[in-house]
């Protein structure tokens, strides 16, 4: 953390020293030829909350979506730990310890807010398993952890469908909490939400982070200003500038692409 | 014992309505019909099996197939290649160029038993293949399809198209299948002859029980971790998917499983009509199954199981009393039930009659029938409505 962007962009054996949790190197994605992820590099530390910023179109989500393994990448390597994750399959990628969140609020709207996060509890995840799973004490305390940390525990027998959205955002946080992923990314958390929520979820996110590393994509620069370690600002698939929130804030090229609107 | 109440029969109220169709089934309809009339139900009931497989793989999985026609003909077909062995005995076709062998084979100069019919003499293998033939076929499809991520309309569609691949396929290897006429004059079970009065009642309830096997089991897996997995598929397949669950095999098991009870009354239905045919096997019955499931509920195990009932009684009894009009009063009540009921029969006594009589509770999740899907079955139903007066007449 303490060192500079650009310090750390270039050194690169200082980069490969360094224990990242994600390393993303010379990844990109073409649709029909229009390079949606160009030649992008990415590396997110232990324990970091990471902002990505940047105009409509910039790629944002589409580098989740390369990271999670909805999209596949053209070329280039995303490496989570160890393991490199542009070859394994969604829910491989999810078991290695990635959760995703989604733009729009996406929980199991017929299903309570009890069974949302039970449905999510990382057991019983095979074919059989699920036939087996039982819903044991320890499921019905862990759902009840997560649901206090979340604030919906006087919801617990709620219909998922009549949470407020607010609400429903924090479910579905909620839902990749239950599985203790290394690896959180969240698009857009706090679009759509009211002042009080944002701020409540501001705090949340701090709460969770505390033991892994988060992704963010976000709008709200003041939201952006209260969570973010560093930040990093796409533009037209590419690193347009990676820092600390002031020196984002400050730079002339930011500014005439991105914060001067 | 609660355990089992909440698991296996789905509270007091699933209790109450298994029991309710339980006295239907197997008290009032013997009592009130002759062994003719009690035959042709035994016979629906064998429908009722595909309806129930449709309500796991359409309701809840939400995958609409087509072609469950296919399963329900494969497992009768292995039932019917059994009891055709045994009819096929070297004394009673000893005027066959070759003893011994089917008589449709004998027909087209086979003069061997092909190797695929050997398993056929013995009826534990029989019963082996009836559940394992279907279920082999639909992971194949299954598996073909779901890995790709082919779903919605586009699955329907396959599914028809494999059905009817399946039926020429049966129709033109006459030397092997017994071609357009089927597999017919079956007599005996082990030497019990299943034409008999006695036979047909034995049967009956042996159907009656299977069905209702079929039920409890279905509702064990709704009611399991899988089942919610089902609803949550349905409704939101990415966010089950970055949930670390492999989407494809969860729908091709419910697939398989849908296909298997479908196959458990084929067979049941060739033990009971004493005979199998290509007609049980392609688009028009696959279609006909699809009705039965959506008049009934499809989110409804024991709905499915009316609805093919209703539908059945109301062919019966249109196709008797107007010859020339029935056909107009089914696509009339399929497409009304789609239009105004989207949840059949089951969503009427959640809407209607459980509020009345037992006051409002959360009853059968329910789930309006997207207008894509409306469209697909509709536009077969007309085509099936069309087919079916030839259908019919071969019954």
């Amino acid at each position: 953390m303490q060192l500079g962007g650009e310090s750390y962009m270039s050194s690169t054996e200082a980069t490969k020293k360094r224990d990242f949790v994600l390393t993303i190197e010379g990844l990109t994605v073409s649709f029909d030829g229009f390079k949606a992820v160009d030649d992008l590099n990415l590396y997110i530390d232990k324990n970091e909350i990471r902002v990505v910023i940047g105009p409509n179109g910039a790629g944002k989500t589409t580098v989740l979506d390369l990271i999670c393994g909805k999209t596949k990448a053209t070329s280039g390597s995303i490496k989570f730990k160890e393991k490199e994750l542009t070859k394994l399959s969604e829910y491989q990628i999810v078991r290695e310890g990635v959760g995703r969140k989604f733009q729009n609020p996406s929980i199991y709207e017929n299903l309570t807010v009890f069974e949302n996060l039970e449905v999510s509890y990382p057991k019983g995840r095979s074919v059989f398993g699920a036939l087996a799973f039982k819903r044991s004490a320890e499921v019905i305390s862990r759902v009840k952890d997560i649901a206090k940390e979340i604030m919906l525990v006087d919801f617990l027998n709620t219909e998922a469908g009549l949470l407020s959205h607010g609400q429903k955002q924090w479910l579905e946080i909620g839902m990749l909490l239950i599985q203790d992923p290394e690896l959180l990314m969240l698009d857009e958390p706090v679009a759509g939400m009211s002042a009080r929520e944002r701020e409540l979820t501001g705090d949340l996110l701090k709460r969770i982070c505390a033991n892994r590393s988060v992704i963010v994509i976000e709008h709200d620069m003041e939201f952006v200003k209260a969570i973010a370690h560093r930040v990093t600002v796409l533009h037209q698939g590419k690193i347009l500038k990676e820092g600390s929130m002031e020196a984002v804030q400050k730079d002339p090229k930011v500014i005439e692409v991105y914060l001067g609107h | 014992m609660n355990a089992v109440m909440g698991k296996w029969l789905g509270g007091r109220e699933g209790f109450l309505g298994l029991i309710i169709l339980a006295v239907l089934i197997m008290v009032i309809m013997p009592l009130a019909f002759d062994i003719f009339r009690l035959n042709l139900i035994g016979k629906y009931l064998t429908y009722a099996f595909v309806a129930v497989g449709l309500v796991m793989c359409w309701g809840y999985g939400g995958i609409l197939s087509l072609g469950q026609g296919m399963f329900f003909g494969l497992g009768g077909y292995c039932m019917a290649m059994f009891l055709k062995l045994e009819a096929s005995d070297p004394i009673s076709t000893k005027i066959q160029s070759t003893p011994g062998i089917p008589d449709f084979m004998d027909w087209n100069q086979i003069t061997e038993l092909p190797w695929f019919w050997v398993p056929f003499h013995s009826l534990t293998l029989t019963i082996i293949a009836v559940i394992l033939v279907p279920g082999v076929f639909a992971y194949i499809i299954g598996a073909a399809m779901f890995k790709r991520r082919v779903s919605g309309v586009y699955f329907s569609i396959i599914t028809q198209a494999v059905a009817s691949i399946l039926t020429i396929l049966i129709v033109g290897q006459q030397g092997y299948t017994g071609g357009i006429n089927g597999m017919t004059d079956l007599r005996t079970l082990l030497g019990w002859d299943i034409r008999s009065d006695s036979a047909k009642y034995i049967l009956y309830y042996a159907n009656a029980v299977l069905l209702f096997g079929c039920i409890l089991f279905a509702r064990a897996i709704i009611a399991s971790k899988l089942g919610k997995l089902m609803l949550a598929m349905r409704d939101r397949e990415d966010r089950v998917r970055f949930s670390g669950y492999d989407v494809s095999s969860f729908q091709i098991f419910i697939f398989c499983i849908s296909a298997m009870i479908s196959a458990i009354g084929g067979a049941m239905f060739t033990l009971q009509v004493g005979f199998m045919s290509p007609s049980f096997v392609g688009i028009v019955p696959s279609i006909e199954m699809v009705i039965f499931a959506a008049v009934g509920g499809r989110m409804s195990l024991i709905g499915a199981v009316y609805g093919t009932l209703l539908v059945n009684f109301g062919k019966s009894y249109f196709s008797e009393s107007f010859p020339t009009l029935w056909l107009v009063f089914m696509g009339a009540l399929f497409i009304g039930v789609v239009m105004g009921f989207p949840n059949g029969l089951a969503g009427i006594y959640v809407s209607y009659i459980k509020p009345r009589f037992f006051g409002d509770k959360r009853g059968v999740p329910t789930m309006p029938v997207t207008s894509e899907e409306a469209v697909a079955v509709e536009t077969k139903s007309i085509n099936s409505t069309e087919s079916l007066g030839h259908h019919n007449a071969s019954v």
